[in-house]
Protein backbone atom coordinates (compact mmCIF):
# COMPACT_ATOMS: atom_id res chain seq x y z
CA UNK A 1 0.00 0.00 0.00
CA UNK A 2 1.25 3.58 -0.89
CA UNK A 3 1.60 6.02 1.70
CA UNK A 4 -0.86 8.25 0.62
CA UNK A 5 -3.39 5.30 0.56
CA UNK A 6 -2.05 3.89 3.64
CA UNK A 7 -2.76 7.18 5.54
CA UNK A 8 -6.49 7.06 4.07
CA UNK A 9 -6.66 4.19 5.47
CA UNK A 10 -6.31 5.37 9.12
CA UNK A 11 -8.12 8.57 8.45
CA UNK A 12 -11.14 6.96 7.48
CA UNK A 13 -10.93 4.36 10.67
CA UNK A 14 -10.92 1.31 9.33
CA UNK A 15 -8.24 0.38 10.72
CA UNK A 16 -8.83 1.33 14.60
CA UNK A 17 -6.51 3.16 16.50
CA UNK A 18 -5.64 0.25 18.24
CA UNK A 19 -4.40 -1.18 14.65
CA UNK A 20 -1.53 2.15 15.20
CA UNK A 21 -0.25 -0.38 18.27
CA UNK A 22 3.09 -2.57 17.04
CA UNK A 23 3.77 0.24 13.88
CA UNK A 24 5.91 2.88 13.71
CA UNK A 25 5.96 6.29 12.07
CA UNK A 26 6.79 7.13 8.96
CA UNK A 27 7.84 10.45 7.40
CA UNK A 28 7.93 11.54 3.66
CA UNK A 29 10.54 14.07 3.77
CA UNK A 30 10.21 15.31 0.48
CA UNK A 31 6.54 16.06 1.09
CA UNK A 32 7.19 17.35 5.11
CA UNK A 33 7.55 21.61 4.95
CA UNK A 34 8.71 21.36 9.17
CA UNK A 35 5.44 22.42 10.33
CA UNK A 36 6.27 20.57 13.62
CA UNK A 37 2.85 19.03 14.52
CA UNK A 38 3.91 15.87 14.80
CA UNK A 39 6.50 16.75 17.71
CA UNK A 40 4.07 18.82 19.32
CA UNK A 41 1.37 15.82 19.31
CA UNK A 42 3.56 12.89 20.24
CA UNK A 43 7.20 14.31 21.40
CA UNK A 44 7.95 10.84 23.34
CA UNK A 45 8.15 9.56 19.35
CA UNK A 46 9.24 12.46 17.53
CA UNK A 47 11.81 15.36 17.90
CA UNK A 48 12.62 18.11 15.84
CA UNK A 49 16.44 18.39 14.12
CA UNK A 50 17.77 21.70 14.61
CA UNK A 51 15.79 23.15 11.21
CA UNK A 52 12.79 22.15 12.12
CA UNK A 53 12.40 18.62 10.35
CA UNK A 54 10.99 15.63 12.65
CA UNK A 55 13.59 12.43 13.44
CA UNK A 56 11.28 9.53 14.04
CA UNK A 57 13.43 6.66 15.57
CA UNK A 58 12.75 3.12 15.55
CA UNK A 59 10.30 2.89 18.82
CA UNK A 60 7.38 1.05 17.88
CA UNK A 61 3.97 2.79 19.46
CA UNK A 62 2.53 1.90 22.47
CA UNK A 63 -1.22 1.24 23.49
CA UNK A 64 -1.06 4.43 25.44
CA UNK A 65 -0.27 6.77 22.71
CA UNK A 66 -2.39 5.43 20.12
CA UNK A 67 -4.53 8.23 20.16
CA UNK A 68 -2.03 10.58 19.65
CA UNK A 69 -0.36 9.09 17.15
CA UNK A 70 -3.62 8.77 15.01
CA UNK A 71 -4.37 12.53 15.52
CA UNK A 72 -0.90 13.59 14.50
CA UNK A 73 -1.41 11.67 11.56
CA UNK A 74 -4.34 13.19 10.86
CA UNK A 75 -3.49 16.99 11.57
CA UNK A 76 -0.17 16.55 9.46
CA UNK A 77 -0.17 20.02 7.14
CA UNK A 78 1.22 18.24 4.79
CA UNK A 79 -0.16 14.96 5.21
CA UNK A 80 3.59 13.75 5.20
CA UNK A 81 3.16 11.51 8.02
CA UNK A 82 2.20 7.75 7.73
CA UNK A 83 2.51 4.75 9.88
CA UNK A 84 4.48 1.60 8.80
CA UNK A 85 4.84 -2.22 9.87
CA UNK A 86 7.33 -2.15 12.27
CA UNK A 87 9.36 -5.12 10.82
CA UNK A 88 10.67 -3.83 7.51
CA UNK A 89 12.53 -1.09 7.53
CA UNK B 1 62.34 -10.72 -16.42
CA UNK B 2 59.32 -8.41 -15.73
CA UNK B 3 56.55 -10.55 -13.76
CA UNK B 4 53.68 -8.84 -15.63
CA UNK B 5 50.50 -8.41 -12.88
CA UNK B 6 47.41 -10.07 -13.35
CA UNK B 7 45.90 -7.27 -14.95
CA UNK B 8 48.40 -7.10 -18.13
CA UNK B 9 47.33 -10.73 -18.51
CA UNK B 10 43.41 -9.80 -18.82
CA UNK B 11 42.77 -7.69 -22.51
CA UNK B 12 40.24 -4.91 -21.88
CA UNK B 13 36.77 -6.22 -23.13
CA UNK B 14 34.35 -3.34 -23.76
CA UNK B 15 36.99 -1.08 -25.19
CA UNK B 16 39.32 -3.52 -26.96
CA UNK B 17 37.78 -2.81 -30.42
CA UNK B 18 38.44 0.97 -29.32
CA UNK B 19 42.06 0.43 -28.34
CA UNK B 20 43.07 -1.28 -31.57
CA UNK B 21 41.57 1.20 -34.21
CA UNK B 22 41.56 4.52 -32.07
CA UNK B 23 37.78 5.38 -33.56
CA UNK B 24 34.13 5.15 -32.81
CA UNK B 25 32.68 1.60 -33.96
CA UNK B 26 30.18 2.15 -36.36
CA UNK B 27 27.37 -1.11 -36.91
CA UNK B 28 29.56 -2.37 -40.04
CA UNK B 29 32.52 -2.45 -37.53
CA UNK B 30 30.13 -3.93 -34.63
CA UNK B 31 29.29 -6.56 -36.55
CA UNK B 32 32.46 -7.35 -37.89
CA UNK B 33 33.58 -7.98 -34.29
CA UNK B 34 30.03 -9.73 -32.64
CA UNK B 35 27.91 -11.95 -33.84
CA UNK B 36 24.39 -11.02 -33.23
CA UNK B 37 23.32 -12.41 -29.56
CA UNK B 38 21.74 -16.17 -30.34
CA UNK B 39 19.22 -16.19 -27.37
CA UNK B 40 15.89 -14.69 -27.78
CA UNK B 41 14.84 -15.65 -24.30
CA UNK B 42 13.97 -13.76 -21.85
CA UNK B 43 14.77 -16.03 -18.75
CA UNK B 44 17.80 -17.55 -20.22
CA UNK B 45 19.54 -14.00 -20.65
CA UNK B 46 18.89 -13.35 -17.13
CA UNK B 47 20.21 -16.89 -16.02
CA UNK B 48 22.81 -15.72 -17.89
CA UNK B 49 23.78 -12.38 -16.59
CA UNK B 50 22.91 -14.01 -12.90
CA UNK B 51 25.51 -16.36 -13.26
CA UNK B 52 28.13 -14.18 -14.58
CA UNK B 53 27.61 -12.49 -11.40
CA UNK B 54 27.55 -9.29 -12.71
CA UNK B 55 27.20 -5.92 -10.17
CA UNK B 56 26.15 -2.36 -11.57
CA UNK B 57 29.11 0.05 -12.81
CA UNK B 58 26.76 2.71 -11.63
CA UNK B 59 28.18 2.62 -7.97
CA UNK B 60 26.07 0.37 -6.29
CA UNK B 61 27.84 -2.63 -7.20
CA UNK B 62 24.11 -3.84 -7.00
CA UNK B 63 24.03 -7.68 -8.59
CA UNK B 64 22.40 -6.99 -12.16
CA UNK B 65 20.58 -10.04 -12.59
CA UNK B 66 18.62 -9.52 -9.28
CA UNK B 67 17.90 -6.54 -10.52
CA UNK B 68 16.53 -7.53 -13.76
CA UNK B 69 14.55 -10.63 -12.25
CA UNK B 70 12.98 -8.13 -9.93
CA UNK B 71 11.75 -5.73 -12.84
CA UNK B 72 10.59 -8.34 -15.16
CA UNK B 73 8.83 -10.01 -11.73
CA UNK B 74 7.00 -7.03 -11.22
CA UNK B 75 6.62 -6.19 -14.53
CA UNK B 76 4.93 -9.19 -15.16
CA UNK B 77 2.30 -7.69 -12.20
CA UNK B 78 1.96 -4.55 -13.91
CA UNK B 79 1.63 -4.85 -16.94
CA UNK B 80 4.55 -3.33 -18.11
CA UNK B 81 7.99 -2.51 -17.70
CA UNK B 82 10.72 -0.01 -19.03
CA UNK B 83 14.65 -0.03 -19.15
CA UNK B 84 16.59 3.33 -18.73
CA UNK B 85 20.51 3.82 -19.64
CA UNK B 86 21.80 5.66 -17.21
CA UNK B 87 25.24 8.13 -19.01
CA UNK B 88 23.76 10.93 -17.65
CA UNK B 89 27.34 11.13 -16.00
CA UNK B 90 26.68 14.25 -13.89
CA UNK B 91 30.14 12.94 -11.92
CA UNK B 92 32.25 16.04 -12.69
CA UNK B 93 35.24 14.07 -12.73
CA UNK B 94 34.27 10.73 -14.70
CA UNK B 95 33.76 10.59 -18.49
CA UNK B 96 33.66 6.69 -18.67
CA UNK B 97 29.82 6.47 -19.88
CA UNK B 98 30.77 9.00 -22.69
CA UNK B 99 33.48 7.47 -23.78
CA UNK B 100 32.05 4.04 -23.82
CA UNK B 101 29.08 5.32 -25.78
CA UNK B 102 31.26 7.08 -28.20
CA UNK B 103 33.75 4.24 -28.79
CA UNK B 104 31.60 1.05 -28.73
CA UNK B 105 27.32 2.56 -28.81
CA UNK B 106 26.05 -0.58 -29.92
CA UNK B 107 28.16 -2.78 -27.30
CA UNK B 108 25.80 -0.32 -25.00
CA UNK B 109 22.56 -0.22 -26.94
CA UNK B 110 22.46 -4.06 -27.97
CA UNK B 111 22.68 -4.89 -23.61
CA UNK B 112 19.96 -2.53 -23.13
CA UNK B 113 17.65 -4.33 -26.06
CA UNK B 114 18.46 -7.40 -24.17
CA UNK B 115 17.56 -6.36 -20.93
CA UNK B 116 14.47 -5.19 -22.41
CA UNK B 117 13.82 -8.66 -23.90
CA UNK B 118 14.85 -10.14 -20.59
CA UNK B 119 12.21 -7.56 -18.14
CA UNK B 120 9.63 -7.27 -20.70
CA UNK B 121 10.07 -3.74 -22.04
CA UNK B 122 8.89 -2.05 -25.37
CA UNK B 123 10.84 0.82 -25.20
CA UNK B 124 14.47 2.05 -23.97
CA UNK B 125 15.35 5.44 -22.70
CA UNK B 126 18.97 6.41 -22.97
CA UNK B 127 20.10 9.28 -20.81
CA UNK B 128 22.65 11.62 -21.48
CA UNK B 129 23.10 15.12 -20.04
CA UNK B 130 22.18 17.95 -22.61
CA UNK B 131 25.25 19.67 -23.99
CA UNK B 132 27.47 16.50 -23.38
CA UNK B 133 29.04 15.85 -26.05
CA UNK B 134 28.09 12.46 -28.37
CA UNK B 135 23.94 13.13 -28.28
CA UNK B 136 24.40 13.53 -32.31
CA UNK B 137 26.40 10.48 -32.69
CA UNK B 138 24.57 8.20 -30.38
CA UNK B 139 21.07 9.14 -32.33
CA UNK B 140 23.21 8.27 -35.63
CA UNK B 141 23.76 4.82 -34.14
CA UNK B 142 20.14 3.77 -33.24
CA UNK B 143 19.20 4.95 -36.58
CA UNK B 144 21.69 2.80 -38.37
CA UNK B 145 20.54 -0.57 -36.02
CA UNK B 146 17.47 0.84 -37.30
CA UNK B 147 18.00 0.58 -41.38
CA UNK B 148 19.85 -2.47 -40.97
CA UNK B 149 17.73 -4.21 -39.23
CA UNK B 150 19.81 -5.19 -36.72
CA UNK B 151 17.68 -3.74 -33.76
CA UNK B 152 15.29 -6.03 -31.80
CA UNK B 153 11.62 -6.07 -33.36
CA UNK B 154 9.03 -5.07 -30.23
CA UNK B 155 11.83 -2.85 -28.54
CA UNK B 156 12.36 0.86 -29.54
CA UNK B 157 15.34 2.96 -28.38
CA UNK B 158 15.20 6.82 -27.68
CA UNK B 159 17.71 9.05 -26.92
CA UNK B 160 16.75 11.32 -23.81
CA UNK B 161 19.00 14.76 -22.99
CA UNK B 162 18.50 15.36 -19.27
CA UNK B 163 18.89 18.27 -16.81
CA UNK B 164 22.66 19.11 -15.95
CA UNK B 165 22.42 19.01 -12.12
CA UNK B 166 23.92 16.51 -10.35
CA UNK B 167 21.27 14.42 -8.77
CA UNK B 168 19.60 14.57 -11.89
CA UNK B 169 21.60 11.72 -12.88
CA UNK B 170 20.28 9.53 -9.65
CA UNK B 171 18.37 6.64 -10.82
CA UNK B 172 14.50 7.48 -9.61
CA UNK B 173 15.13 11.01 -11.13
CA UNK B 174 15.93 9.57 -14.24
CA UNK B 175 12.56 7.59 -13.89
CA UNK B 176 10.64 10.99 -12.92
CA UNK B 177 11.97 12.49 -15.94
CA UNK B 178 10.79 10.41 -18.54
CA UNK B 179 8.03 9.91 -17.36
CA UNK B 180 7.13 13.69 -17.51
CA UNK B 181 8.14 15.29 -13.87
CA UNK B 182 11.05 16.85 -12.82
CA UNK B 183 14.05 15.29 -12.83
CA UNK B 184 14.54 15.12 -9.13
CA UNK B 185 14.92 12.36 -7.33
CA UNK B 186 12.28 10.60 -5.40
CA UNK B 187 12.13 7.80 -2.58
CA UNK B 188 10.28 4.84 -4.43
CA UNK B 189 12.37 1.98 -5.72
CA UNK B 190 12.35 1.74 -9.59
CA UNK B 191 12.65 -1.68 -9.91
CA UNK B 192 8.61 -1.54 -8.23
CA UNK B 193 8.05 2.28 -9.45
CA UNK B 194 9.97 3.76 -11.99
CA UNK B 195 9.26 5.14 -15.37
CA UNK B 196 5.05 6.31 -15.32
CA UNK B 197 4.67 4.13 -12.18
CA UNK B 198 5.93 0.50 -13.81
CA UNK B 199 8.87 -1.30 -12.88
CA UNK B 200 11.76 -0.01 -14.18
CA UNK B 201 15.53 -1.12 -15.03
CA UNK B 202 17.91 1.84 -14.31
CA UNK B 203 21.47 0.58 -15.07
CA UNK B 204 24.68 2.86 -15.94
CA UNK B 205 25.64 2.11 -19.65
CA UNK B 206 28.68 0.22 -18.92
CA UNK B 207 26.56 -2.57 -17.09
CA UNK B 208 24.79 -2.93 -19.85
CA UNK B 209 27.51 -3.06 -22.21
CA UNK B 210 29.17 -6.17 -20.04
CA UNK B 211 25.63 -8.25 -19.93
CA UNK B 212 25.37 -7.93 -24.36
CA UNK B 213 29.39 -9.37 -23.95
CA UNK B 214 28.34 -11.69 -21.38
CA UNK B 215 25.32 -12.94 -23.56
CA UNK B 216 27.78 -13.73 -26.10
CA UNK B 217 30.70 -15.19 -24.67
CA UNK B 218 28.91 -16.82 -21.49
CA UNK B 219 28.68 -16.29 -17.69
CA UNK B 220 32.01 -18.46 -17.18
CA UNK B 221 33.54 -16.29 -19.81
CA UNK B 222 32.88 -13.37 -18.10
CA UNK B 223 34.30 -14.99 -14.51
CA UNK B 224 37.65 -15.46 -15.98
CA UNK B 225 38.69 -12.08 -14.81
CA UNK B 226 38.11 -9.77 -11.65
CA UNK B 227 37.05 -11.52 -8.43
CA UNK B 228 34.70 -13.79 -7.34
CA UNK B 229 32.52 -11.48 -5.92
CA UNK B 230 32.64 -9.09 -8.57
CA UNK B 231 33.76 -10.67 -11.75
CA UNK B 232 35.00 -8.76 -14.96
CA UNK B 233 36.14 -5.72 -15.82
CA UNK B 234 35.59 -1.66 -15.01
CA UNK B 235 36.22 1.21 -16.67
CA UNK B 236 38.14 3.96 -13.72
CA UNK B 237 38.52 7.37 -14.58
CA UNK B 238 41.64 8.21 -13.83
CA UNK B 239 42.49 12.18 -13.27
CA UNK B 240 44.83 14.30 -10.92
CA UNK B 241 48.49 13.48 -9.98
CA UNK B 242 48.92 11.29 -13.14
CA UNK B 243 51.35 11.18 -16.41
CA UNK B 244 48.46 10.45 -18.19
CA UNK B 245 44.70 10.61 -17.31
CA UNK B 246 42.74 9.45 -18.77
CA UNK B 247 39.78 6.03 -18.83
CA UNK B 248 41.10 2.79 -18.18
CA UNK B 249 39.76 -0.18 -18.17
CA UNK B 250 40.57 -3.06 -15.58
CA UNK B 251 39.64 -6.16 -13.79
CA UNK B 252 37.53 -5.51 -10.90
CA UNK B 253 40.01 -5.91 -8.06
CA UNK B 254 42.96 -4.36 -9.72
CA UNK B 255 45.28 -1.91 -6.97
CA UNK B 256 45.40 1.72 -7.53
CA UNK B 257 48.64 1.21 -8.30
CA UNK B 258 48.03 -1.42 -11.14
CA UNK B 259 46.06 1.55 -12.64
CA UNK B 260 48.38 4.41 -12.11
CA UNK B 261 51.19 2.11 -14.01
CA UNK B 262 48.68 1.72 -17.15
CA UNK B 263 48.64 5.38 -16.75
CA UNK B 264 52.68 5.50 -17.09
CA UNK B 265 52.76 6.40 -13.16
CA UNK B 266 52.26 9.01 -11.05
CA UNK B 267 53.74 12.71 -11.85
CA UNK B 268 54.10 13.48 -8.38
CA UNK B 269 53.68 11.34 -5.62
CA UNK B 270 49.86 11.28 -3.68
CA UNK B 271 49.53 11.66 -0.37
CA UNK B 272 45.68 10.59 -0.90
CA UNK B 273 43.19 9.74 -2.99
CA UNK B 274 39.21 9.93 -3.97
CA UNK B 275 37.65 7.27 -5.12
CA UNK B 276 33.69 7.02 -6.28
CA UNK B 277 33.81 10.41 -7.00
CA UNK B 278 31.82 13.02 -5.36
CA UNK B 279 29.80 11.06 -3.29
CA UNK B 280 33.07 8.69 -2.56
CA UNK B 281 35.47 8.38 0.10
CA UNK B 282 39.35 9.52 0.49
CA UNK B 283 41.85 7.07 0.85
CA UNK B 284 45.54 7.34 2.27
CA UNK B 285 47.51 6.91 -0.47
CA UNK B 286 50.21 5.07 1.27
CA UNK B 287 47.81 2.24 3.35
CA UNK B 288 45.81 1.59 0.19
CA UNK B 289 47.81 1.93 -2.83
CA UNK B 290 48.10 -1.31 -3.27
CA UNK B 291 44.68 -2.90 -1.73
CA UNK B 292 42.68 -4.54 -4.36
CA UNK B 293 40.05 -1.90 -5.58
CA UNK B 294 36.92 -4.50 -5.28
CA UNK B 295 33.84 -4.08 -2.78
CA UNK B 296 34.47 -7.20 -0.57
CA UNK B 297 38.42 -6.06 -0.04
CA UNK B 298 37.30 -2.19 0.49
CA UNK B 299 34.54 -3.39 3.05
CA UNK B 300 37.61 -4.03 4.77
CA UNK B 301 38.40 -0.71 5.02
CA UNK B 302 35.26 0.70 5.28
CA UNK B 303 34.69 1.71 1.91
CA UNK B 304 32.89 0.97 -1.08
CA UNK B 305 34.16 1.25 -4.72
CA UNK B 306 31.41 3.86 -5.99
CA UNK B 307 31.50 4.58 -9.41
CA UNK B 308 34.93 3.99 -11.32
CA UNK B 309 36.71 7.53 -10.41
CA UNK B 310 40.23 7.64 -8.87
CA UNK B 311 42.03 11.02 -8.66
CA UNK B 312 44.99 11.17 -7.02
CA UNK B 313 45.56 14.33 -4.93
CA UNK B 314 49.59 15.58 -4.87
CA UNK B 315 51.61 15.10 -1.61
CA UNK B 316 51.56 19.02 -1.57
CA UNK B 317 47.80 20.14 -1.90
CA UNK B 318 45.42 20.65 0.84
CA UNK B 319 42.53 17.25 1.06
CA UNK B 320 40.92 19.60 3.27
CA UNK B 321 40.38 22.91 0.88
CA UNK B 322 39.70 21.06 -1.81
CA UNK B 323 36.85 18.95 -0.11
CA UNK B 324 35.23 22.55 1.26
CA UNK B 325 35.39 23.39 -2.33
CA UNK B 326 33.60 19.98 -3.57
CA UNK B 327 31.01 19.87 -0.86
CA UNK B 328 29.79 23.83 -1.14
CA UNK B 329 29.30 22.82 -4.62
CA UNK B 330 27.44 19.83 -3.64
CA UNK B 331 25.55 21.45 -1.61
CA UNK B 332 23.76 24.03 -4.64
CA UNK B 333 23.02 20.61 -6.03
CA UNK B 334 20.48 19.55 -3.53
CA UNK B 335 17.21 18.79 -5.55
CA UNK B 336 15.75 21.15 -2.38
CA UNK B 337 13.18 18.65 -1.91
CA UNK B 338 14.40 17.28 1.93
CA UNK B 339 14.73 19.71 4.64
CA UNK B 340 17.82 17.87 6.15
CA UNK B 341 19.46 18.08 2.77
CA UNK B 342 19.12 21.31 1.73
CA UNK B 343 19.27 22.48 5.12
CA UNK B 344 22.05 20.58 6.40
CA UNK B 345 24.50 20.34 3.44
CA UNK B 346 24.83 24.12 2.84
CA UNK B 347 25.43 23.79 6.64
CA UNK B 348 28.45 21.18 6.26
CA UNK B 349 29.53 23.31 3.34
CA UNK B 350 29.73 26.41 5.34
CA UNK B 351 31.25 24.72 8.77
CA UNK B 352 33.67 23.06 6.46
CA UNK B 353 34.64 26.44 5.04
CA UNK B 354 35.25 28.01 8.63
CA UNK B 355 37.21 25.17 9.57
CA UNK B 356 39.29 25.79 6.91
CA UNK B 357 39.69 29.45 6.39
CA UNK B 358 38.81 30.58 9.36
CA UNK B 359 40.12 28.70 11.85
CA UNK B 360 37.17 28.35 13.86
CA UNK B 361 37.85 25.34 16.15
CA UNK B 362 33.78 25.10 16.94
CA UNK B 363 33.09 24.61 13.16
CA UNK B 364 34.71 21.18 13.35
CA UNK B 365 32.26 20.04 16.09
CA UNK B 366 29.37 21.89 14.60
CA UNK B 367 30.06 19.98 11.65
CA UNK B 368 30.25 16.79 12.97
CA UNK B 369 27.00 17.43 14.50
CA UNK B 370 25.19 18.71 11.32
CA UNK B 371 26.19 15.51 9.75
CA UNK B 372 25.65 12.98 11.87
CA UNK B 373 22.04 15.24 11.71
CA UNK B 374 22.02 14.77 7.60
CA UNK B 375 22.65 11.27 7.26
CA UNK B 376 19.90 9.13 6.64
CA UNK B 377 17.58 11.45 6.40
CA UNK B 378 16.92 12.26 3.07
CA UNK B 379 14.54 10.81 0.36
CA UNK B 380 17.36 9.74 -1.00
CA UNK B 381 21.24 8.72 -0.66
CA UNK B 382 21.92 12.17 -2.05
CA UNK B 383 23.06 13.43 1.46
CA UNK B 384 24.63 10.19 2.41
CA UNK B 385 27.47 11.02 -0.12
CA UNK B 386 28.56 13.76 0.72
CA UNK B 387 28.68 12.87 4.61
CA UNK B 388 31.08 10.00 3.21
CA UNK B 389 33.07 12.09 1.31
CA UNK B 390 33.35 15.07 4.40
CA UNK B 391 33.41 12.39 7.13
CA UNK B 392 36.51 10.72 4.90
CA UNK B 393 37.97 13.80 4.28
CA UNK B 394 38.35 14.69 8.27
CA UNK B 395 39.72 11.40 8.99
CA UNK B 396 42.45 10.73 6.14
CA UNK B 397 43.16 14.79 6.70
CA UNK B 398 43.03 15.04 10.47
CA UNK B 399 46.60 16.62 10.22
CA UNK B 400 45.22 19.21 7.86
CA UNK B 401 42.49 20.25 10.51
CA UNK B 402 44.78 20.79 13.43
CA UNK B 403 47.40 22.58 11.04
CA UNK B 404 44.63 24.75 9.68
CA UNK B 405 43.23 25.38 13.02
CA UNK B 406 46.54 26.07 14.76
CA UNK B 407 46.49 28.87 11.48
CA UNK B 408 49.40 27.37 9.62
CA UNK B 409 49.27 28.06 6.41
CA UNK B 410 48.01 26.35 3.58
CA UNK B 411 49.01 26.89 0.12
CA UNK B 412 46.37 25.54 -1.30
CA UNK B 413 45.59 28.60 -3.51
CA UNK B 414 48.98 28.99 -5.07
CA UNK B 415 48.07 26.12 -7.44
CA UNK B 416 45.50 24.71 -9.34
CA UNK B 417 42.42 22.43 -7.54
CA UNK B 418 43.35 19.01 -8.21
CA UNK B 419 39.32 18.25 -7.92
CA UNK B 420 37.34 19.45 -11.38
CA UNK B 421 34.15 21.28 -10.71
CA UNK B 422 31.76 22.32 -14.10
CA UNK B 423 31.05 25.58 -14.08
CA UNK B 424 28.68 26.71 -11.88
CA UNK B 425 24.90 26.70 -13.94
CA UNK B 426 23.11 29.74 -14.78
CA UNK B 427 20.26 31.36 -12.27
CA UNK B 428 17.00 29.21 -13.34
CA UNK B 429 18.76 26.23 -14.42
CA UNK B 430 15.61 23.84 -15.58
CA UNK B 431 15.02 20.59 -13.71
CA UNK B 432 12.23 19.69 -16.99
Amino acid sequence: MTGRRRRWAVLRGDRRRESLVGQRFHVDIAACDGYGTCAELVPELIRLDVWGYPIIGDEVIQTQLAAHAHRAVRFCPKLALTVVPADPR
Amino acid sequence: MTIAPPFNEAPPRLLARWLQTGRPADLAEHARQYRRPATDSGAEIIRAVTAAGLRGRGGAWFPTGRKMQAVATHGAAAGAAYVVVNAAESEPASSKDQLLLQAAPHLVLDGAELAAVAVGARQVSVCLTRGAEGMAELRTAIAERRAAGWHRAGVSITAVGTPRWYTSSDATALARFIGGGPAKPQALATHVRGVRGKPTMVSNAETFAHIALIARYGARWFREVGTSDAPGTWLVTLSGAVVRPGVYEVPVGASAADIIALAGGASEPWQAMLLGGYCGSWLPAEAMLDRPLAPEALAAAGVAPGVGILIGLPANACGLAETARVVTWLAGQSARQCGPCFNGLPAVAEELAALTWHRDRRALSRARFDLAMVYQRGGCAYPNGTVALTESALRVFADDVRRHLAGGGCDWVTRAPTLPLPEPLPAGEPWR
